[in-house]
């Protein structure tokens, strides 16, 4: 019994759909919802390191380091726009940002 | 053998971890489970022979974006139990849509790799895995890892500008105002009268 592509393209896939499943069931929250983003895009990067594996090709294992340089630069911005939100309103419901709405 | 028991046990954690993440109640709990899956999928990436992106997952995501969401967490002061409420109710979507998602991505996966699984892992042993990396990063990727720094320097930035503030009554000492001060506005003298005191 050996470990191979598929093993690894089927954690990536329910990691990747944890992510999903996340953002729709915690609405509320936008702290868990940036959380599940970055589980999504280690989902996505346990893809290209499996690939770069199997082809025996470095290229994924570059592009997964471009993926986690953006992953943290979009957390980065992310949680500074969250707190520049929380000190405007007071709370961070996600309902309530609908001000651009007509 | 101790691959396979390896994989299993750091895939377990990860997608536990992962689920958790998702259905702890404590943001914070959410965190440190954020790290935990993280970890794992350290391991991961070791086992697929990927030792310098395993240490980069550690040191970026562990090191620093989990405690930059740690921080965030802990600062704003927000009730997290009011905010669990929807859970239940968005519950059955959120499984549907996850569940035909995850169905969509293994059958696409096994209708493309059917046959092909039986290839060993191709790991090129004459050089690390570093030294790999580093041939292609400064040559044919130079570029590109040029622009990542500059994505990092413009999120840098950006998170900088938004969270600035300058606030009115804050006591800052100022060098040059300290030392342009005369005796005259600085020291008042005072005839005082005995037994009475310089109550105004």
């Amino acid at each position: 019994m050996t470990i191979g592509l598929s093993h690894y393209l089927v954690v990536a896939a329910i990691l990747f759909t944890i992510g999903v499943f996340g953002i729709f069931v915690n609405r509320k929250n936008v702290i868990i919802i940036l959380m599940c983003v970055e589980l999504i895009l280690l989902a996505v990067n346990i893809n290209f390191v499996a690939f770069s594996t199997h082809l025996g090709d470095i290229s994924g294992q570059i592009f997964a380091l471009f993926v986690l340089t953006v992953a943290a630069a979009e957390a980065a911005v992310g949680l500074a726009i969250l707190v520049v939100y929380f000190r405007n309103r007071g709370n961070i419901a996600v309902e309530d940002i609908d001000l651009m709405k007509g | 053998m101790l691959t396979v028991i390896a994989f299993y046990l750091l895939a377990g954690v990860a997608v536990l971890a992962a689920f958790m993440v998702v259905a702890s109640r404590n943001p914070v709990h959410s965190v440190m489970f954020l790290i935990t899956a993280f970890f794992s999928a350290a391991g991961l990436f070791v086992l697929m022979g990927a030792e310098f992106l395993a240490l980069l997952l550690v040191m970026v995501y562990v090191g620093a974006v989990a405690v930059l969401f740690l921080f965030v967490v802990m600062m704003l002061d927000v009730d997290f139990v009011e905010m669990k409420q929807g859970f239940l109710q968005y519950l059955p979507i959120g499984a549907v849509v996850a569940l035909v998602l995850f169905v969509e991505m293994v059958l696409v996966g096994a209708a493309y790799f059917a046959g092909s699984d039986d290839r060993q892992p191709v790991i090129d042993s004459e050089k690390s895995n570093l030294e790999q990396i580093g041939e292609v990063l400064y040559t044919d990727y130079a570029f590109f890892f040029e622009a990542a720094g500059l994505v990092l320097l413009v999120a840098m930035i950006g998170a900088i500008v938004l969270t600035h503030r300058t606030r009115e009554g804050v006591r800052k000492q100022d060098a040059m105002k300290q030392m342009a001060r005369t005796r005259d506005e600085a020291v008042e003298l005072v005839d005082v009268a005995p037994g009475e005191g310089i109550g105004a």
